[in-house]
């Protein structure tokens, strides 16, 4: 070969390069995947990666945002809450990402706020959490209490007219908060403290017997009882089994999860828990097309028939539509402008109505209740007539029922108390401060 | 009132004329089959013309009602979106479902779940449509399904039902059922009864340990009636004397349960650890490949979830024991008498371990189906039923000992084993091979908790941090009893099961672990060497 056909190559390259730079007109769009690939979480976040990256490649095939390509950066804090920290700030510092979507646990997002608020990123949070939080650079997709916990107790007072609670869940800060919350509202309504049961028990507990046991003494005092459970994860299969075996049944004393979703329900034979309770914003198996297409599209990203979806991936399904909504508005992926424009955009959730970020930075989402059925699915028996306004602060807790959250100008504040008039530290602050 | 009284009669008719109807022909095909009516009349009902809904079809008499209902409380009837159709789901899993038609059984194909719109049902519905079944089903000839029935309808009785039951009372039955039924007939009448309905309710119901006649009881106690209330009252607490004996038993079987448990992870550590004295951190991660292997044995013979349960023994066995083969050969032979950098070595072969699992089959938990003839329990009485799973696991865990102490004690490999960690020189000059000797016990320990991770798919989770969840207990477990002792790890696994156990109730599970530890780390304090230490110069070494 020539030195004159080389020439000509690179020349031809060259021209190539430029013409391709015109049509992308600028660099991609960076999008930083903050989810564990290893480790313990790994059993429910890679499913939320995987969702992140069909949502790209989806978008990618319609031409990207503003006539720019989006690029996942997928980085692996490997159930290692410290980690986070460290591989947001690789994210933001290094890679330059626009945006993250990322994060399960509380404690992960608790380490990972005081940088993102340092480097002025955003995070798409995507799981119901304990609520109390809100920050200037954090959207929550998922649901705070008043969008999950309270409806489902409302559904049990008046659809099925329990009286007697039992409130277990795992030993950590969204249970206990959770719970607490359930509490002060349970009593509100009247409920005398002997019919309310708290129960906590450790992470991957896995030995039930007796607290099923204690379960049962309990609701054979003659008013109906039903479990709210905030048990996490793995421990709830053990948990169900357990309750199978000792022969409580669902019309007996239902059970009522806040962290049961198909996935978790796909590691057991589901035969014996018809009936039992979960709320959620989202069921896979609701029906309409929207949903549908989703499934779709996910089962042939997975090449696996029997891939389930679940509420948190919806949730990242509605958070980056946001975003990709927000880019479009503003015009740019400048952080300030989009914090800006992303209050108040709306995007269809995959259950046939319609998702609006408010000025908490929390999101409008229906509540629905769903029972067990045998081939692992939850099918919906109650909804709310409307979607519900994703509450910051618990009117139910006595230090967070006058803060009210607005992230619009002027009072551009997560936490602005109504009684003083005063705006507190941000939630990266406070989440360093509680950590020392 | 006249009316009702008349409805119930005609009602019990019905309930009659559908027994019989099973034994007439087949409906034969018209144009205006009835059923069609009927379900599409369910499948239209708003929640509160269910029961109405239901009804009609109970009293309609049709020989198909029963598999209807069964459909509707499976959550199978569906609505076809387009022809309006009503039909059943035979299969509801994946894109495209398969479905019947109700009327005549015959199988329409696949249809993709989009085109269907499922008849709801919620927990009150079922709630009710169970009473329904049931009070069907007292009239079977079967005994074993009337049994199961008349359990059903406890605390299910209510006024349209009565007059059925006690009809059904005045006749002959076998007498399980007729205790049920008058149990639940009491637990009726104590509710809606008159005064004396209510007192003779009482003394039928004292002396039952059911949890429905101890909810009716204590909601006597809360009810208006002083008279009602004060015997409600002197039942109430001569139950709860009988239910305290109950609940110590029921307390031990926990604490044997989870004894057993603890004992069968910590069993093949005893041998690595207490026996050959190495640290094995990724003992956990072979009860792990244990359990696996009973998900792979059972995806090998998919229906047959027992026969792939009993393969998985030897299978488990086998797995684990290799795996503890290559791990000794590669890692650990070379770490001998280094103890931290063992700890260190074996702790990361766990983690390999866990994140090999979790890259090559998933993160996902594995579903471990339960054999038939393991799950449920054996029912006692009403207060006290011993789960068969558990069960089979404190058997299980008793023959494994049982095996291990025979290896040990009887054969050519125990007695090898014993010369070697007692005293490894001059176990060699003696002519045994103490490198296979070491190879031989860490494939024995390894092996037996592959053994464990087989039982423990029937009781927990089967995911890769299936081994991290029971690693601390492990070592726990053989310190406490004594290192280098079976017999000590037995017994030091049956007491921390009993004392978890009995402490939890009152302490909380978390409360009553930590306390489990301080009172280990007490007692290793006093006694460092555990409940059975080893006597002798190899101990001192």
């Amino acid at each position: 070969m020539s030195i004159k056909k080389h020439v000509k190559l690179g020349l031809s390259a060259l021209a190539l390069s430029v013409s391709f730079h015109a049509m992308a007109a600028e660099d991609p769009i960076k999008v930083g995947i903050l989810h564990s690939l290893s480790g313990t979480m790994a059993i429910s976040e890679t499913a939320l990666k995987d969702t992140m990256e069909m949502l790209i490649e989806k978008q990618n095939e319609q031409g990207g945002v503003n006539g720019r390509m989006l690029e996942a950066v997928v980085v692996d804090p490997a159930s290692n809450w410290p980690l986070f920290a460290e591989k947001a700030r690789e994210l933001l510092e290094k890679e330059k990402v626009d945006v993250i979507f990322g994060n399960w646990t509380s404690v992960s997002r608790k380490s990972v706020l005081p940088v993102v608020e340092e480097l002025n990123g955003l995070l798409f949070y995507p799981v119901q959490y304990e609520g109390e939080e809100s920050s200037e650079n954090v959207f929550y997709t998922g649901a705070a209490p008043n969008q999950q916990a309270i409806p489902a107790v409302n559904y049990l007072k008046d659809e099925l007219g329990v009286e007697r609670w039992v409130l277990a869940g795992t030993d950590y800060v969204y249970p206990r908060t959770t719970n607490k919350i359930l509490e002060t509202y349970l009593k509100d309504m009247g409920v005398a403290e002997a019919d309310i049961m708290i129960n906590y028990t450790p992470f991957g507990h896995s030995d039930w017997q007796s607290i099923v046991s204690d379960i049962k003494a309990f609701g054979s005092a003659g008013k109906k009882t039903a479990v709210v459970s905030t048990i996490n994860g793995d421990a709830n299969v053990p948990f169900y089994r357990e309750l199978g075996n000792q022969g409580i049944s669902s019309s007996d004393i239902p059970v009522v999860a806040f962290s049961v979703g198909e996935q978790e329900l796909s590691g057991i034979d589901t035969g014996p828990l018809v009936g039992h309770l979960a709320a959620w914003n989202y069921f896979m198996s609701v029906d309409n097309d929207a949903n549908y297409d989703f499934i779709d599209a996910w089962v042939e990203f997975k090449g696996d028939d029997k891939a389930v979806t679940n509420d948190p991936m919806e949730a990242h399904y509605i958070g980056f539509n946001m975003y990709v909504e927000a880019v479009k508005k503003a015009g740019t992926t400048d952080v300030e402008a989009i914090k800006e424009a992303i209050i108040g955009v709306a995007v269809p959730n995959l259950t046939g109505g319609i998702a609006t970020m408010m000025p908490n930075h929390h999101i409008t989402k229906p509540v629905l209740i769903g029972e067990i059925q045998d081939n692992g699915q939850f099918s919906v028996v109650w909804e709310t007539s409307s979607t519900v306004a994703g509450d910051a602060w618990s009117d139910f807790l006595p230090g967070s029922r006058d803060l009210i959250a607005d992230w619009r100008a002027p009072m551009k504040c997560g936490n602005f108390n109504v009684k003083t008039g005063s705006c507190g530290a941000s939630a990266g602050e406070q989440a360093l401060a509680d950590a020392e | 009132m006249g009316i009702l009284r008349s409805l119930l009669s005609l009602r019990l008719a019905s309930l009659l004329a559908l027994l019989m109807a099973i034994a007439a022909p087949a409906f034969s095909q018209t144009e205006e089959d009835p059923g069609q009516a009927l379900l599409a009349n369910l499948a239209d009902a708003s929640p509160r013309q269910m029961d109405a809904a239901i009804e009609a079809i109970v009293n309609s008499g049709d020989p198909r009602a029963r598999s209807w209902l069964d459909a509707f409380g499976n959550n199978r009837l569906s609505r076809n979106k387009d022809t309006g159709q009503v039909v059943v789901v035979l299969r509801n899993v994946g894109r495209d479902w398969t479905i019947a038609d109700p009327l005549t059984g015959e199988n329409l194909g696949e249809i993709s779940r989009r085109e269907l719109d499922r008849v709801n049902i919620n927990n009150a519905i079922r709630g009710k449509l169970e009473g329904v079944l049931a009070m069907l089903d007292l009239y079977s000839t079967n005994p074993e399904i009337q049994r199961t029935a008349a359990e059903a309808m406890m605390g299910k009785v209510n006024e349209t039902v009565i007059e059925p039951l006690n009809n059904l009372l005045a006749q002959d039955l076998p007498a399980p059922v007729r205790d049920r039924l008058e149990l639940a007939v009491a637990i009726y009448q104590l509710e809606q009864g008159d005064a004396q309905a209510k007192a003779d309710a009482i003394t039928a119901l004292t002396g039952s340990l059911h949890s429905r006649a101890r909810a009716a009881l204590n909601k006597a106690v809360a009810g208006d009636d002083p008279a009602i209330a004060a015997s409600a009252k002197v039942a109430l607490i001569s139950i709860e004397q009988k239910l305290k004996i109950n609940r110590a038993a029921e307390t031990l079987y926990f604490g044997l349960s989870l004894g057993s448990v603890l004992v069968l992870a910590a069993i093949g550590l005893a041998i690595t650890f207490g026996v050959m004295g190495v640290i094995n951190m990724a003992h956990g991660e072979l009860i792990m490949l244990g359990a696996y292997t009973t998900w792979g044995m059972q995806q090998l013979f998919p229906g047959q979830p027992g026969l792939a349960l009993i393969l998985s023994i030897p299978a488990g066995f086998m797995v684990a024991a290799l795996a503890g083969i290559a791990i000794e050969r590669s890692v650990i032979q070379y770490l001998k008498g280094r103890p931290l950098e063992t700890l260190l070595a074996t702790f990361g072969i766990s983690l390999i371990l866990q994140q090999l699992v979790r890259t090559m089959i998933s993160p996902q938990n594995r579903t471990v189906v339960t054999p038939e003839w393991m799950s449920g329990s054996l029912v006692i009485n009403d207060a006290l039923s011993l789960t068969l799973n558990r069960m089979y696991v404190i058997g299980f865990a008793l023959v494994v000992f049982a095996g291990l102490m025979l290896i040990m004690r009887k054969t050519r490999l125990g007695l090898e084993v014993r010369a070697v960690t007692q005293n490894r020189a001059m176990a060699r000059s003696m002519g045994i091979k103490a490198t296979r000797v070491d190879i031989m016990t860490f494939a024995l320990g390894s092996g037996v908790a592959g053994l464990a991770g087989v039982a423990l798919s029937q009781i927990t989770n089967v995911g890769p941090n299936l081994g991290q969840n029971y690693i601390i207990d492990s070592f726990m477990v053989v310190v406490f009893g004594g290192v280098g002792n079976l017999w000590g790890t037995l017994v030091a696994g049956l007491t921390l099961g009993n004392i978890n156990q009995i402490l939890e109730p009152w302490a909380g599970a978390v409360l009553a672990k930590i306390m489990v530890l301080v009172m280990i780390i007490l007692f290793i304090q006093k006694r460092p060497r555990g409940l059975f230490p080893q006597k002798g110069r190899a101990a001192e070494g």
